[in-house]
């Protein structure tokens, strides 16, 4: 019995070796997994990464499936997603997945990205690491937008004409860039087969690239973690922070438990509430595309409603779009417009407490208001709400230098 | 600080809540029915109707009669015989021999396939544009629909509803006020009782909802199995995870 273990043993070892001396395979191994050291503080906020990795591969999976019945053609489409929800096996559950890990990706990416502003994880010397997953932020969007034709409904189709008529607004080339994006003077077949193309080569691949260079990113400067402290600074004898944990096993059994947890919300949503009231899957996008039947409401799908609120709250449409790209570009300023020397809320003074708090109650009045057709009252709520959303960003060099920061300690202290 | 962690739990758990609570509301006051896909006769009698009244006008060119008569059960004999009257093939989805091109001269607007109709307008919107037909002298049928105004449709179910009018209620400022479902009141009576229709349109609703979303009758028992093989699994990921940390302080 022994004999044959230690065979079986000897053999995997030998396979492993012989690979080893052809490719970096024990190598890579231990820098991002066994010897990749994590503060072993993380709490709660740091299961997102790993969620957002997790819901990538369901995407790209279910993704894989569903061209393989869905045809891109505006005569075709919306049949054929009807097709694959009732005649192809189990289409309906890869669908489901699909739509709902849409709005998971944004759910889970708001968290992560949450986190950074709670520990500071976007400051130095992780600005790179931020750039990069702001990158990945803004990539995301425009791949959700182009998936969001696909389908072909009224939602779908409006959606698309407003958004891609917003480049319009830009003086000089504005015309002539919406026509180069549309392919066509609305939005018509041309534009579904283009889009299709961007949804699933083009966006998908930038976004498996920047994955790659944003995890490079992160185990070149090492994890943040809630305390703010760099675990670089007290390393033993080996050169092991002392407050570091490997990795692999402690973080990957500890993702397993959490990506459970998450996939019950997951599958709780897909088998009970696919259309979530009508915040995943809009009411309005199981009618046909028709280009000639304006609905009376058009609103994009919650994870775009907080910028389409800032886009309405400005009289002016140039002014609007120019505030929209700025709402979502200007995250990638935070490096830079953060002047205290502190990491973690935790050790911060109040001023960036009260203001962080005003940000996120903003965002979700904002992420509200652009669901909700125009009246005077919101349209004016939305402008104020606009405000303290960039006063959040612009203030902020004023704010975090006179801020009263307590002092931090040396270890991470959970 | 366990109370820090446990207090951003709590906002994560908040935040979550509340984005899930917002309901989609907005439109006009609906009348409210309680939507039950458990209630097999109701669907086949739903379905009855359905392909008596609306599979002439409309088509549901997404469903297959043999699947409607798999998950409804009824037999394909039965399903040949009662339920099919363009076609003689148990796999063909439900189409209608009228062109959209003869239908546009009909009625104005070419009617639309109702397979997904119950998702887009809900089954309340539905339930409500089936019991507010009422007459009116100036529509080209001769009827007017208080949930959908000036639709091109005529009122199919007449003849079992019977036939309504909107009653003109001066308020007492003598002020125009807009007619609500109250001021519709029966004139001639129909084939069938007030009770009588009401179950009518709650069984051709509940149709129209399996219709919409067929796999509806299954995901939810599915989906407990799910949960629960994820919950058990939960457990164990818990414990070998508790396992591997205990060396950690």
């Amino acid at each position: 019995m022994a004999n044959i273990e230690k065979n079986i043993i000897d053999g995997l070892t030998g396979l492993r070796d012989w690979v080893d001396d052809r490719f970096p395979l024990m190598q890579n191994w231990n820098e991002h997994l066994a010897k990749y050291y994590a503060p072993k503080n993380f709490n709660f906020w740091y299961y997102f990464g790993g969620f957002a990795l997790l819901v990538f591969a369901i995407q790209i999976l279910t993704g894989i499936w569903l061209t393989m019945n869905y045809k891109p053609s505006a005569a075709e489409a919306f049949a054929s997603v009807e097709y694959i929800m009732r005649d192809v096996s189990w289409g309906w559950l890869i669908r489901y997945m699909h739509s709902t890990g849409a709005s998971a990706f944004f759910i889970v990416i708001y968290l992560h990205m949450f986190r950074a502003l709670l520990y500071g994880s976007y400051k130095k010397p992780r600005e790179l690491l931020w750039l990069s997953g702001m990158g990945l932020y803004l990539v995301l969007m425009a791949e959700a937008f182009f998936g969001y034709l696909l389908p072909w409904g009224q939602m779908s189709y409006w959606g698309a004409q407003v958004i891609i008529s917003l480049f319009g607004a830009l003086p000089f080339i504005g015309d002539t860039l919406s026509l180069w994006i549309r392919g066509d003077f609305v939005v018509s077949d041309v534009t579904l087969n283009r889009f299709f193309s961007l949804h699933v080569i083009a966006f998908p691949l930038l976004i498996f690239g920047l994955i790659g260079a944003h995890i490079l990113a992160l185990h070149e400067v090492g994890s943040n973690n809630p305390d703010g402290v760099e675990i670089k600074k007290n390393k033993n004898a080996e050169g092991i922070p002392v407050d570091g944990i490997p990795f692999h096993p402690y973080y990957t059994v500890k993702d397993i438990f959490g990506a459970t947890v998450f996939l019950i919300f997951f599958f709780g949503v897909v088998f009970f509430v696919p259309e979530m009231n009508g915040y995943f899957l809009e009411h309005a996008n199981f009618i046909p595309a028709n280009p000639l039947k304006t609905p009376e409401h058009i609103a994009p799908v919650w994870y775009f409603t907080p910028f389409y609120a800032i886009l309405r709250a400005v009289p002016d449409q140039l002014g609007g779009v120019i505030a929209m790209g700025l709402a979502t570009n200007i995250f990638l300023l935070l490096p830079w417009l953060d002047r205290s020397p502190v990491k973690s809320t935790r050790y911060r003074g109040w001023n960036f407490r009260c203001a962080l708090t005003l940000f996120v109650i903003s965002f979700f009045v904002l992420g509200w208001l652009g669901m909700q057709p125009v009246t005077p009252l919101f349209t004016w709520m939305a402008r104020f709400f606009s405000l303290v959303y960039f006063a959040f960003f612009l203030l902020m060099p004023f704010y975090t230098a006179i801020d009263n920061d307590k002092s931090v300690p040396d270890r991470v202290k959970d | 600080m366990p109370s820090y962690k446990q207090l951003s739990k709590l906002t994560f758990i908040l935040l979550m809540a509340i984005s899930a609570s917002v309901s989609a509301a907005g439109g006009a006051k609906l009348m409210h029915m309680e939507v039950d896909l458990s209630n097999q006769e109701s669907l086949q009698r739903g379905a009855k109707t359905f392909v008596n009244y609306c599979l002439s006008c409309h088509a549901a060119a997404y469903m297959r009669y043999n699947r409607m008569g798999q998950d409804l059960g009824i037999s394909e004999d039965v399903l040949k015989a009662n339920f099919m009257f363009g076609t003689d093939k148990v796999g063909d989805t439900m189409n209608i021999a009228m062109s959209d091109a003869d239908s546009l001269r009909f009625f104005g607007v070419s009617p639309p396939d109702l397979s997904v109709i119950a998702r887009a307008r809900g089954a309340d919107w539905l339930y409500s544009y089936f019991k507010t037909f009422y007459v009116d002298k100036s529509r080209p049928f001769g009827v007017n629909n208080l949930t959908f105004k000036d639709v091109g449709m005529p009122h199919v179910l007449w003849e079992l509803q019977g036939a309504q009018r909107l009653a003109q209620r001066e308020s007492k400022d003598g002020e125009h006020h807009s007619p609500t479902f109250d001021d519709l009141e029966i004139i001639t009576p129909g084939t069938q009782s007030e009770e009588e229709y009401d179950r009518t349109i709650q069984d051709l609703v509940n149709f129209m909802v399996y219709l919409g979303e067929p796999i509806k009758l299954k995901r939810g028992k599915i989906g407990v199995w799910v949960l629960m093989y994820l919950f058990v699994f939960m457990i164990v990921a818990y414990m070998l995870k508790k396992e591997y940390w205990r060396d950690i302080h």
